[in-house]
């Protein structure tokens, strides 16, 4: 940016600034003032707009005593779960009982947006297996169905190796990156558990300094696991927790380094080059990164594309955690990741137990993506 | 988080505004892109649909595509339709007549409860309020630590004790009552809308304390599914309000609308920022305003209220308008611009701002470097930036971290800035009025130059400062 453009914000800024009060407070009241008597110049307008515009009064009032509604019911929870799942039963029935058509082309479109998998790649799926079946013969909804299936799980074929050796004789590092609040430490602590029972030895580093109790947090997961565990104050550099981390991992002799870091926001430019920094100390020796694994919620929009995209600039992922699969949302964002980024999902969160993280498995994913339930 | 949504509908419509007569198919192509652009910032799907189909109807109806300007028409109707579906009140809080308003926090696991638990707490302190918190996460790690060190950060106390979330609540509401605190603001485990014994057990929370407030914490990210989980939680916790987090991301927001589309009630709050104080009321019709491009200016006269000593920038846009504006008032005044948070923000909030400008990188450290350098002038040097000289100009550089070039250039940009602002102010003859009266008598300067001032003369018996919008438009580039 340059210094000139730097000016003329600036002055647009102040002057709108400086003036804009000015002009409201006219605006507001200057309609009504015949006399320009300073002293009487009515400012009670402004405040009581202002009380208006914060939504606020501190009188109580009765209404919100009066407004009492009947305590919900089981049962009117239970119609309602139904009804948001409903969208989607729907249109599957709908694709079911007949054959294919317009509109069957349409529920198609409708059940992929539905499931989080975005425009785009949605067009695109669609659009591919309208090539496909014009060659063939399907007529009927249910063939339809398989088909997209099937080319769905194909375009899901790639590598999902999670590396847990290093070359040279190094420390691995699987670090965990993500937006805020998607479960990067209970997806480690999850991690952990499942090496431990494939017989590796764990060491988590608590490089979420900034989190308020993340640290306790992870604390707790080590615990659990028998797992090493490695902090620093809160506050302090995430880099050079993970460096410690790494040096006590070499010096016990254990076998994997799962290193946590502090929930960010993609487009926050600073936090991002922390993030880089802190890939780059860990794969300093005797460390090596090995894993740089991008958690998503699976609840996440088309948001998630845009985090993939960022993160996979930053700091190099190798492959994506999907959380929170038990939920009602689909997770079909990682069908586009996949699809625009290459990024393979790897890991699965399926629920609050601490065995809950698997492998993902494309042929039950897609499944789940077209299932009733 | 709006702009890119406000960004596409600019485009869209633009193409539909000049045009003269609207055939059927360019009104049906205009709806297919409002849809692709509303569905890919992740508004739901039924929501979309029933948004798409009342504006078809409304343009297809006889009138408008035979109308002049059937373009502005359809325009028009978007416009309406949007501020429809985003629009609405803002919440409208009011106090429990027997303390304390107590206020639930509900919501997915992740979706930012705990933090905005102790933000919401932030701010019913700075309304005069004292808030108790309870801690009734008992099931993840550390989510009562991490409540108590935010609580610690505002002083706000927390109780909590460890076993049933149903038993900690009550006992919470008893403490708050013993205590004499008139807000009780329970933060509860995130559960998935699926899980029916947590759905139950939360039922059982809100029963047990008869919340005055629920609010549902929703991640701005969520995809589609935010539908399904408003309806959940609504349905077995009748919401009062949503708080909407993590809007300081690039997400486009699209949740929101659906979910206000759907539960019906208001986005109460939202939280734009890692800090306790990125947190506010939310204003459903000022966000509309935002996405017409409308700027955010109510907001921006509450930030700026908040923040500036009025007369003291209106002198300091006086003296720019004049030309005497010195260094010392550009620190002064870029200080207190900064306060009110980040240059880009308040630039997305102003009116009639051109793209070209909001969409600038403007990199918070290239204004620290600008204050370094205006800091490390003498006072002397600040008021009169004429006597740096090479050698004043390399100490500055040194006392700065930059480099005489830097500095060199910075001088003589808030030179040609002044000449600007200068000419520019020639146009309006209000400002010189204004020193001709309270400059002229201290210094004695009535020169044979002033006489132009004498002109405007009978509004100067005015008190209210009275400009009119020409004058501020006078002043944005672009015009």
């Amino acid at each position: 940016m340059n210094a000139t453009l730097l000016f003329v914000i600036f002055v647009v800024v102040m002057l709108t600034l400086a003036l804009l009060p000015w002009v409201h407070r006219t605006w507001t009241t200057g309609r009504g003032i015949t006399r320009y008597d300073q002293a009487e110049i009515p400012l009670p307008t402004n405040q009581e707009s202002s009380r208006d515009d914060r939504g606020f009064s501190d009188e109580p009032t009765e209404e919100a005593d009066h407004d009492v509604s009947p305590p919900p019911t089981a049962a009117s929870m239970r119609e309602k779960l139904t009804k948001a799942r409903g969208l989607i039963s729907e249109r599957l029935a709908g694709i079911r009982s007949g054959s294919i058509d317009v509109s069957t082309w349409e529920k198609l479109e409708e059940l992929l947006i539905l499931a989080d998998v975005g425009v785009d790649a949605t067009m695109d799926t669609v659009d591919r297996l309208r090539a496909t079946l014009s060659a063939s013969e399907v007529s009927e909804g249910p063939q339809l169905l398989e088909a997209l299936k099937d080319q769905m799980k194909s375009d899901l074929a790639t590598d999902r190796q999670l590396v847990h050796i290093a070359q040279n004789g190094k420390v691995p590092v699987w670090l965990f990156v993500g937006v805020n609040g998607v479960g990067k430490t209970t997806s480690i602590g999850k991690t952990g558990r499942r090496l431990g029972d494939q017989g590796l030895s764990v060491l988590m580093a608590a490089g979420d300094t900034f989190r308020a109790a993340a640290a306790e947090q992870l604390a707790t997961w080590a615990d659990r696991c028998g797992a090493d565990f490695v902090r620093g104050s809160e506050g302090a550099d995430p880099s050079s927790v993970i460096y410690d981390a790494v040096q006590a991992a070499a010096s016990r002799d254990v076998d994997v380094v799962l290193a946590d870091t502090a929930g960010r926001l993609h487009n926050q430019v600073n936090l991002m080059e922390e993030l880089a920094k802190v890939r780059r100390v860990a794969d300093r020796d005797p460390g090596q990164v090995a894993e740089v694994l991008l958690v998503i919620d699976a609840t996440t929009g088309q948001n998630g594309l845009s985090q993939a995209r960022e993160f996979a600039n930053t700091v190099a992922v190798t492959g994506v955690v999907l959380t929170k699969l038990d939920g009602s949302a689909k997770g079909g964002i990682v069908f586009a990741i996949e699809r625009e980024l290459g990024l393979p999902v790897k890991l699965v969160g399926l629920g609050e137990g601490e065995r809950d993280l698997i492998d993902f498995d494309p042929s039950s994913f897609v499944e789940a993506l077209f299932g009733d339930e | 988080m709006f702009e890119s949504l406000s960004d596409r509908f600019d485009g869209i419509l633009a193409r539909l505004r000049g045009k003269g007569r609207l055939s059927e198919n360019d009104v049906a192509e205009a709806m297919r892109e409002i849809r692709l652009a509303l569905l890919e910032a992740d508004v739901h799907f039924d929501v979309v649909k029933r948004f798409v189909d009342r504006i078809q109807a409304r343009c297809l109806e006889a009138g408008i595509t035979q109308s002049l300007t059937p373009g502005q028409q359809v325009v028009k109707v978007v416009n309406e339709e949007l501020t429809v579906i985003l629009g609405g009140q803002s919440l409208h809080l009011t106090y429990a007549q027997k303390s304390p308003t107590v206020v639930l926090i509900a919501g997915l696991q992740g979706s930012g409860k705990t933090t905005s638990s102790a933000k919401l707490a932030r701010w019913f302190k700075s309304q005069g309020r004292n808030p108790l918190l309870v801690g009734a996460d008992l099931q993840r790690p550390a989510a009562v630590e991490q409540l108590q060190t935010l609580a610690g950060q505002i002083e706000v106390p927390v109780f909590s004790s460890p076993g049933d979330p149903v038993e900690t609540t009550r006992a919470g509401l008893v403490e708050a009552r013993a205590t004499g605190r008139d807000v009780l603001i329970v933060d509860t485990a995130g559960r998935l809308t699926i899980d029916r014994d947590l759905m139950d057990e939360i039922a059982a929370i809100s029963d047990a304390i008869d919340p005055n407030y629920t609010f549902l914490v929703v991640d701005a990210m969520t995809g589609q599914d935010a539908v399904n989980t408003a309806e959940a939680f609504h349905a077995t916790l009748e919401l009062d309000g949503i708080i909407l987090t993590k809007l300081d991301g690039d997400a486009r927001g699209g949740a929101a609308l659906s979910v206000k589309e759907v539960v019906g009630k208001p986005i109460a709050f939202a939280s734009t920022g890692e800090k306790l104080d990125d947190f506010d009321l939310f204003h459903p019709e000022r966000m509309a305003e935002r996405i017409l491009g409308m700027g955010d200016v109510l907001t921006l006269i509450e930030k700026a209220e908040e923040v500036f000593e009025q007369e003291e920038v209106e002198a300091a846009a006086q003296r720019l308008l004049e030309g005497t504006f010195t260094l010392d008032d550009f620190v002064d005044q870029l200080r207190q611009v900064r306060r009110m948070g980040d240059f880009s923000n308040i630039v997305s909030m102003m009116p009639g701002v051109p793209k070209e400008i909001k969409d600038a990188d403007i990199n918070e450290r290239e204004i620290d470097r600008v204050e370094a350098i205006a800091l490390s002038m003498t006072p002397q040097e600040r008021i009169n930036p004429e006597i740096i000289d090479g050698s004043r100009r390399a100490r500055i550089a040194n006392g700065s971290g930059t480099t005489p070039a830097q500095v060199g250039n910075l001088l003589k940009q808030f030179k040609e800035m002044r000449k600007m602002m200068k000419g520019m102010a020639g146009l309006g003859t209000k400002a010189k009025a204004r020193k001709a009266r309270s400059k002229n008598p201290k210094k004695g300067k009535k020169g044979p130059g002033r006489a132009g001032g004498s002109r405007v003369q009978p509004k100067e018996t005015q008190q209210v400062p009275k400009l009119d919008i020409g004058d501020l438009d006078l002043t944005l580039p672009g015009r």
